[in-house]
C-alpha cells in the first residue's frame, strides 16, 4: 500500500511538470471516492411515492429514483427516463419516448409497463400518494410499445411535465413495490445499500447506470437533528457536508474557516404569516392590510434567520422568472397599520392566537412578529405546537388566528384557489385565474396570468408574506458539484466529486 | 450477631419463597396498570399519524386509505387488546412510519442503549464507591470537603451542557474523539467503546456525584452504630471494621440508587443521545412521539417500564441477599 501511494505521488509530481492531463488522471486516482452527507431529518421510510416527508426525497431523489422528467439544479425541467416527448395539438396527449437500456437496480429492464404501473398506482383510488393532485388530470396511460407511453389528460395541463418531475412521480417497478419502504429499487446512479435506522443510510455507485456514471463510489447520509450537534459534527469533520444546515447563527464561523465552504441557496419555501381569512377580524381586508404593514420583514430575517432569506411580497419564489416584487404593497409602516385598524373599528386593537410549528424560523420569527404586532395594538398569544398538533389544529381544524409556516412545495400558488384550504381564502376571480392557467400552454400568456395571480393575493393581503427560506449547505472546501439551491427537496449527488 | 447470610438456613426458604411470590404479584400488577396508563395517555394525545405522514397536500380519500392500512379505525378496546395480546407473545407490532417490526427496531436500538447504560453505570460506580468511602473514612478532612464540593458541582451541572463542553474540547479542539455517532459493533470493541465514551462520561458524571454522596452519608450513618463500636472494641482496626461490617450495612440505600440510576440511564438518555446523535432507544421515542408513531412509543415505553420494574425487583432480591433479615420479615 505504501508503495502504491509513493508511486502515485511520483506520478502526480511527474504529471505536474509535464502535462496537465496526466496530473488530472493521477489526481482522480488519489481523490476520495466516498462522502458523508448529513441532514437534519431522517426519512420515515424509503418510498417517495407514499409520504409527504421531504427527507425521503432529500436522500433518494435523482440518486436512487428517477422520473420521466427531472429537476435540474436551477429548477428547470429536463428529460429523465423519457428522452423526449410529443405533445398533441390540443395539449391533451403526451407521448413519452423512453430511454433504451435502462435497468432497475435488481437488473430488470425499465420499460413502458413500469411507467404505466407507476402512474396508475399513484392515481388509483386507494393510492397513498401524498401529492395525488399531480396525477388528477390523467385520464389514461397506454403502453404503445416497450419504449413508448401515451398519457391522455382530461384537459390541457401546462404544468404536466413539471408535475412528472416531482419525487412523488418517480418510476417504480411492480416486482419490487412490496418492499419499497425498506428496500428501494430504482433506476438512478446510486443503489440503496443499507439503512441503520436512526443513524444513516448508505448508497453505492450503480455500475450499470444508463447515463453519466456517478463520480463517487459510496455515499452515507447521516441524520443529526440537534443544531448544536450539527455544528459539532461539521467542526470535528465527522461529516463532509451538511445540507440544510439548521443553525444559521453558525454560518459566519464556517465562512471564516478555510476548511469549509458555505453555500447559501434559495428554496421553494415561501415563509408566510398564514392568516385565517374567515375568522373575524381577519375577514376584514383592512385588518389584514394593517397586519401586513405592521410587520418589519427585514427585522424578522435578521432576528430569526441571522440575515439569510429574501423578502417576498407574494406567494412566489423570487428566483422564478415570473416573480413580481410586490414587497412595496406591504412596506413596514406601523403608523399606517394603526390608522387602518382604527378605520376597521379596532382602534384599541384586539387579541388573537399565533400558533407556531417547531422549525426555528417559526419559533424565533413568532416572537419577533408578536412584538411587532403588539406595537400597533394587536395582542398575539403564542402557543408552540408540534407538527402533528399543528396539522390537526391549524391545518385541518382551522382553529387559529395566525401561524407561521414555510410552504416548501415548488410552484404552489394554486393553493389559493382552494377555498377550504387552511387560510380559507375564497376569491372566485382568483380561482378562475388558476383554471385559465392550467389550460394555458403559451409561455407569454402564462406569465401574464401568473403576474395577475401574484398581484391578486398580494393586493388582498391574504397572508403576511415574509421571506423565501434560504438553504444553507456547509461542506468541506474540497467537495465539488453540490447543488446550491433547492428547487425541490433533493440532494442530487450524481455530479459530486472530491477535488 | 448474625452476619453470615448468603447461604439460606433451612427454615428461611419458605419465607423467601413467600417474599418472591409477593414481589412477583406486585410486578405483574404494575405492568397491567402501566400498560393501561400508557395506552390511554397516548390515546388522548392530539395528532393523527396518517395526517403527519401525508402532509399538507394530502387528500381526504388518501388519508382514509392510509388510516385503514395502519389499523387506526378500530375501537379503543379492540386496539388495546390487540396491542397487549401482541406484547404477551412478544409481538410488538409494526411501526406506522418505518413499516418494520417494532421488536426488531427496539432490538437494534438496545444494542446501543444497553451498553451505553452499563458503561455509564460502571463508570459511575467505579468513581462513586472509592470517592464515597474515602470521604466517609476521613470525615471533616480536606479530602471529604473536596469530594463533597466536587460532587455538589457534579449534581448541579446539567449533563447535556457538560456533554457539549466535552465535544468542544475533545472532539472539536483536540480531535481525540468524533463529535458523535456510533461506529457500530462491527468496527471492533475498542472503536465501539470509544464512540460511546464521551456520552457515557456525560451520563455518568451526575450519577457518580449522587452515588458518592449517598455512599458517604450511608457509611457515616453506619459508622455511628453501636455494632461498629463493638467491632472496634473487639480489636478491629478502623479500616477492618469499615470493610467487614460497615460497608455491607451501608449498601442498601446505595443499591436502591444504583437500581434507579440504571433505569434512568436506559430511558433517560434522550438528550444525551440527541447531543451525540446516537441511534438509541431515547432517540427512537423522541422521533416516534413527534411522528405520532404511537405503536412504537407505546411499546418502547412499556419495555422501559418493564425494565424499571424488573430492575427494582432484582434490587429487592439483592436486599434480601445483603440483609438476611429482610427475607424472614416480609
Amino acid at each position: 500500500m505504501i508503495m502504491d501511494y509513493q508511486k502515485a505521488g511520483r506520478y502526480l509530481k511527474f504529471g505536474l511538470i509535464s502535462t496537465a492531463a496526466l496530473a488530472a488522471t493521477a489526481g482522480v486516482a488519489l481523490a476520495k471516492s466516498d462522502i458523508v452527507v448529513a441532514m437534519q431529518l431522517e426519512p420515515p421510510h424509503l418510498d417517495p411515492t407514499s409520504a409527504a416527508a421531504g427527507a425521503i426525497d432529500s436522500v433518494l431523489y435523482s440518486n436512487v429514483f428517477e422520473g420521466l422528467t427531472r429537476f435540474g439544479p436551477d429548477g428547470s425541467v429536463n428529460p429523465g427516463l423519457a428522452k423526449g416527448w410529443d405533445i398533441s395539438e390540443d395539449g391533451k396527449t403526451y407521448t413519452f419516448m423512453l430511454r433504451e437500456g435502462v435497468t432497475f437496480h435488481d437488473g430488470s429492464a425499465m420499460d413502458a409497463e413500469d411507467v404505466k404501473f407507476s402512474l396508475d398506482r399513484a392515481r388509483a383510488e386507494d393510492s397513498a400518494n401524498a401529492q395525488k393532485t399531480l396525477f388528477e388530470g390523467i385520464e389514461s396511460v397506454e403502453v404503445m410499445d416497450p419504449l413508448t407511453v401515451k398519457v391522455t389528460l382530461a384537459a390541457p395541463n401546462g404544468s404536466f411535465l413539471f408535475n412528472m418531475a416531482w419525487g412523488d412521480a418517480v418510476i417504480v417497478a411492480p416486482e419490487t413495490i412490496a418492499d419499497i419502504k425498506t428496500t428501494p429499487i430504482g433506476t438512478g446512479a446510486f443503489m440503496f445499500k443499507n439503512w441503520v435506522q436512526g443513524d444513516k443510510i448508505d448508497l453505492e455507485k450503480n455500475a450499470a447506470y444508463w447515463g453519466t456514471p456517478a463520480k463517487l463510489d459510496k455515499v452515507s447520509f447521516k441524520f443529526i437533528s440537534d443544531p448544536t450537534a450539527a455544528f459539532a459534527a461539521v467542526m470535528a469533520e465527522d461529516v463532509d457536508a451538511f445540507v440544510g444546515f439548521p443553525a444559521p447563527e453558525n454560518l459566519p464561523q464556517f465562512e471564516a474557516d478555510p476548511r469549509f465552504q458555505v453555500l447559501v441557496g434559495s428554496t421553494e419555501g415561501e415563509t408566510i404569516l398564514s392568516t385565517n381569512n374567515k375568522m373575524p377580524p381577519f375577514d376584514n381586508v383592512k385588518v389584514r392590510k394593517a397586519l401586513a404593514h405592521a410587520i418589519d420583514r427585514q427585522a424578522i430575517i435578521n432576528g430569526a434567520m441571522f440575515g439569510y432569506g429574501t423578502p417576498i411580497g407574494t406567494h412566489f419564489a423570487p428566483h422564478n422568472p415570473d416573480y413580481v416584487d410586490l414587497t412595496a404593497n406591504s412596506a413596514y409602516d406601523p403608523e399606517m397599520a394603526k390608522a387602518l385598524l382604527a378605520e376597521a373599528g379596532y382602534a384599541d386593537g384586539f387579541t388573537t392566537t399565533l400558533k407556531l410549528p417547531p422549525p426555528s424560523y417559526a419559533r424565533r420569527g413568532g416572537e419577533i412578529i408578536a412584538a411587532q404586532l403588539r406595537a400597533v395594538g394587536i395582542e398575539a398569544e403564542i402557543s408552540n405546537l408540534e407538527w402533528a398538533q399543528w396539522l390537526e389544529q391549524v391545518f385541518r381544524g382551522k382553529d387559529y388566528g395566525l401561524t407561521i409556516v414555510s410552504h416548501t412545495e415548488p410552484f404552489d400558488i394554486g393553493i389559493y384557489a382552494r377555498p377550504d384550504y387552511y387560510f380559507q381564502y375564497d376569491n372566485p376571480s382568483f380561482q378562475q385565474l388558476m383554471t385559465d392557467l392550467g389550460a394555458e400552454a403559451d409561455p407569454a400568456k402564462r406569465s401574464a396570468l401568473l403576474t395577475t395571480a401574484q398581484e391578486t393575493i398580494s393586493g388582498d393581503y391574504v397572508n403576511g408574506y415574509l421571506f423565501q427560506l434560504a438553504y444553507p449547505t456547509v461542506a468541506n472546501a474540497k467537495v465539488q458539484g453540490l447543488w446550491k439551491d433547492a428547487p425541490t427537496q433533493a440532494t442530487d449527488l450524481t455530479a459530486v466529486y472530491w477535488q | 450477631m448474625e452476619e453470615r447470610g448468603i447461604v439460606p438456613h433451612p427454615g428461611v426458604a419458605a419465607p423467601m419463597l413467600h417474599y418472591l411470590l409477593k414481589r412477583l404479584a406486585s410486578l405483574g400488577l404494575s405492568l397491567v396498570v402501566a400498560s393501561l396508563v400508557i395506552f390511554l395517555t397516548l390515546e388522548v394525545v392530539p395528532g393523527d399519524p396518517a395526517a403527519y405522514m401525508l402532509g399538507i397536500n394530502a387528500q381526504e380519500d388518501t388519508l382514509a386509505a392510509l388510516r385503514e392500512e395502519l389499523g387506526l379505525n378500530g375501537s379503543v378496546v379492540e386496539r388495546y387488546l390487540s396491542w397487549v395480546g401482541g406484547l404477551l407473545v412478544g409481538d410488538f407490532g409494526t411501526s406506522y412510519t418505518y413499516r418494520t417490526s417494532v421488536a426488531e427496531m427496539i432490538g437494534e436500538r438496545l444494542w446501543i442503549s444497553l451498553p451505553l447504560a452499563l458503561y455509564a453505570l460502571a463508570l459511575s460506580t467505579l468513581i462513586a464507591f472509592p470517592a464515597g468511602i474515602w470521604a466517609a473514612s476521613r470525615r471533616g478532612s480536606a479530602a471529604d470537603v473536596g469530594v463533597m464540593g466536587i460532587t455538589q458541582l457534579g449534581v448541579a451541572i446539567p449533563n447535556f451542557w457538560f456533554a457539549m463542553l466535552m465535544v468542544l474540547i475533545f472532539a472539536i479542539n483536540l480531535r481525540w474523539f468524533s463529535a458523535g455517532g456510533f461506529v457500530g459493533w462491527n468496527a471492533g470493541l475498542g472503536a465501539a467503546l470509544k464512540s460511546l465514551t464521551l456520552p457515557a462520561v456525560a451520563l455518568a458524571l451526575p450519577q457518580a456525584s449522587i452515588l458518592a454522596r449517598v455512599m458517604r452519608s450511608s457509611l457515616l450513618d453506619t459508622l455511628s452504630e453501636d455494632f461498629m463500636r463493638t467491632a472496634r472494641a473487639k480489636g478491629l482496626s478502623r479500616g477492618q471494621a469499615l470493610r467487614r461490617h460497615a460497608l455491607r450495612n451501608a449498601l442498601i440505600p446505595v443499591l436502591t440508587i444504583i437500581g434507579m440510576q440504571f433505569s434512568f440511564l436506559l430511558a433517560g438518555a434522550i438528550i444525551i443521545e440527541n447531543v451525540f446523535f446516537l441511534p438509541g432507544l431515547g432517540r427512537l421515542v423522541f422521533q416516534s412521539i413527534s411522528a405520532r408513531d404511537l405503536i412504537v412509543v407505546e411499546s418502547v415505553v412499556m419495555l422501559l417500564v418493564f425494565a424499571v420494574i424488573v430492575v427494582n425487583f432484582l434490587v429487592d432480591l439483592t436486599y434480601a441477599i445483603v440483609d438476611p433479615r429482610l427475607r424472614g420479615r416480609r
